[in-house]
């Protein structure tokens, strides 16, 4: 009788957030329509290494499953992607699992991406509508604009395009392309134009918008196809705008 | 406006990389190509430039201080950046690496020709067609100059592109990529002008 079909990983491993990172390969019976995370949940299911030996289950993130949310983010086989639609079947074996450098490692493939949740705070990503009594609905959005809208909407904070960015990095300060679309998006909206101004000077602050080096990583990684750098270039042209109002003010509020 | 600074001087690196350091590069190499018309016409021309009313001033305000600016905060972006382009072989991240590379040759090739030039003639040496002449016998000083202009000329025009994208001139994909190949033909004009004027000294 033929071998049975394996599929093989190497997987980059760290314990502890300080500690050095190790690589472990793992050998799973093949399945048909495995994704990575299944192979994962195999792995955690019967932790045992190539050669034999026990060792600790996997730890990764994981959440919605179906490419919404973001969490299972990893490089898988040099890129940058959410393992829940990294299929077996089309990727090259050994399938090399590794973190996303760019964020603090927590355990093996899970990182914090706690500073992109700072970051879309910073740069005020919401529309505020509280208030002491009811304001009644708010101006209409074209529904040609909706749709456009919703492309920037996709975003799910993942971190891909920060991971892809050469300019995100221990040297640097910059929030990365995602944070940046926000504001866009928002500013875009019919009742979140009202803070316009408040978003686009956050961005001309410390790592903000000026950081960016064109390099165009982050709109050909994004798993979304959110058209970052069109987002930049817009807010280039709106802060080039903004900057002026605040040198020489404006009468405009 | 606290805080802001990052964003202004980011800006100002930018503006001043075209105007007025780009500016000066055009004419730079354009009147370096009187040489390619023969010695006389390069030395008139070389004279002419050098000979303007209160040229020291002009050269403080349109070329040393800027550039000098220019040169600083850009050795301090080139090294905030981790290059990958092995990982993301993209063609803008490519040209982003290459700006960064280029930037770094550029200033050490400026740094060596204005020492070899100004600096020389500072101390009393006269800058004419034989100064050239001399200089780029040498082979090994031939290539440099040919590389470093060369790199000039990138520099500069990945810098425009670039330009048109930070001060959001260009916006979507398809203005940026008119843009590139707008950028791509200012780069192969210039490095031929540069270039043959370089070859006229030899």
């Amino acid at each position: 009788m033929a071998e049975t079909k394996t599929v093989r990983f190497v997987i980059t491993r760290q314990d502890q957030p300080e500690s050095a990172p190790y690589t472990e390969e793992f050998e799973l019976a093949y399945r048909p329509n495995m994704n990575v995370i299944s192979a994962l949940m195999e792995i955690r299911r019967n932790p045992v290494n190539v050669k034999g030996e026990q060792t600790t289950p996997i730890t990764w993130d994981m959440n919605c499953l179906e490419e919404v949310c973001g969490a299972c983010s990893m490089v898988i086989n040099g890129k940058p992607r959410q393992s829940c639609t990294a299929l077996v079947d089309q990727l090259e074996q050994p399938i090399r699992l590794e973190p996303m450098r760019t964020f603090p490692i927590v355990r093996d493939l899970q990182v914090d991406r706690s500073r992109m949740f700072d970051s879309l705070k910073k740069v005020k990503a919401w529309i505020p509508i509280d208030g002491t009594y009811n304001l009644g609905p708010g101006p209409r959005m074209p529904e040609r604009k909706r749709q456009w809208a919703y492309e920037l909407s996709k975003c799910m904070t993942c971190g891909v395009c920060l991971e892809a960015c050469p300019n995100v990095n221990s040297n640097s300060d910059f929030i990365g392309a995602a944070p940046l679309s926000q504001v866009r998006l928002f500013n875009a909206h019919p009742t979140g134009e009202m803070n316009k101004a408040e978003r686009l000077n956050a961005i001309m602050g410390e790592g903000g918008l000026a950081d960016c080096g064109n390099s165009q990583n982050c709109v050909q990684s994004c798993p979304k196809g959110i058209p970052l750098t069109t987002s930049i270039a817009a807010l280039n042209r709106d802060t080039t705008l903004q900057s002026f109002r605040n040198f020489f003010g404006s009468d405009q509020v | 406006m606290a805080g802001n600074r990052e964003f202004a001087y980011r800006r100002l690196h930018s503006l001043l990389g075209v105007i007025p350091v780009g500016l000066f590069l055009i004419q730079h190499l354009v009147v370096n190509s009187f040489a390619t018309r023969g010695e006389a016409s390069f030395n008139n021309a070389s004279n002419f430039m050098g000979g303007l009313p209160a040229r020291i001033w002009l050269e403080i305000f349109i070329i040393y201080l800027p550039l000098l600016y220019h040169a600083v905060y850009g050795i301090y972006i080139a090294f905030t950046a981790k290059n990958n382009v092995g990982r993301y072989g993209f063609f803008r991240n490519w040209m982003f690496m290459l700006q960064r590379l280029t930037g770094i040759i550029t200033l050490i090739f400026v740094v060596w020709h204005v020492w070899e030039t100004r600096v020389q003639a500072a101390f009393g040496a006269h800058v004419d067609f034989n100064m050239m002449e001399s200089i780029l016998s040498s082979p090994f000083m031939l290539w440099f100059y040919i590389i470093g202009v060369i790199s000039t000329t990138f520099h500069f025009s990945n810098g425009l592109w670039s330009f048109a994208v930070s001060w959001g001139i260009t916006i979507s994909p398809k203005s940026q990529r008119i843009s590139t190949y707008v950028t791509l033909v200012v780069f192969v004009v210039l490095s031929v002008v540069g270039v043959r004027a370089i070859l006229a000294f030899v």
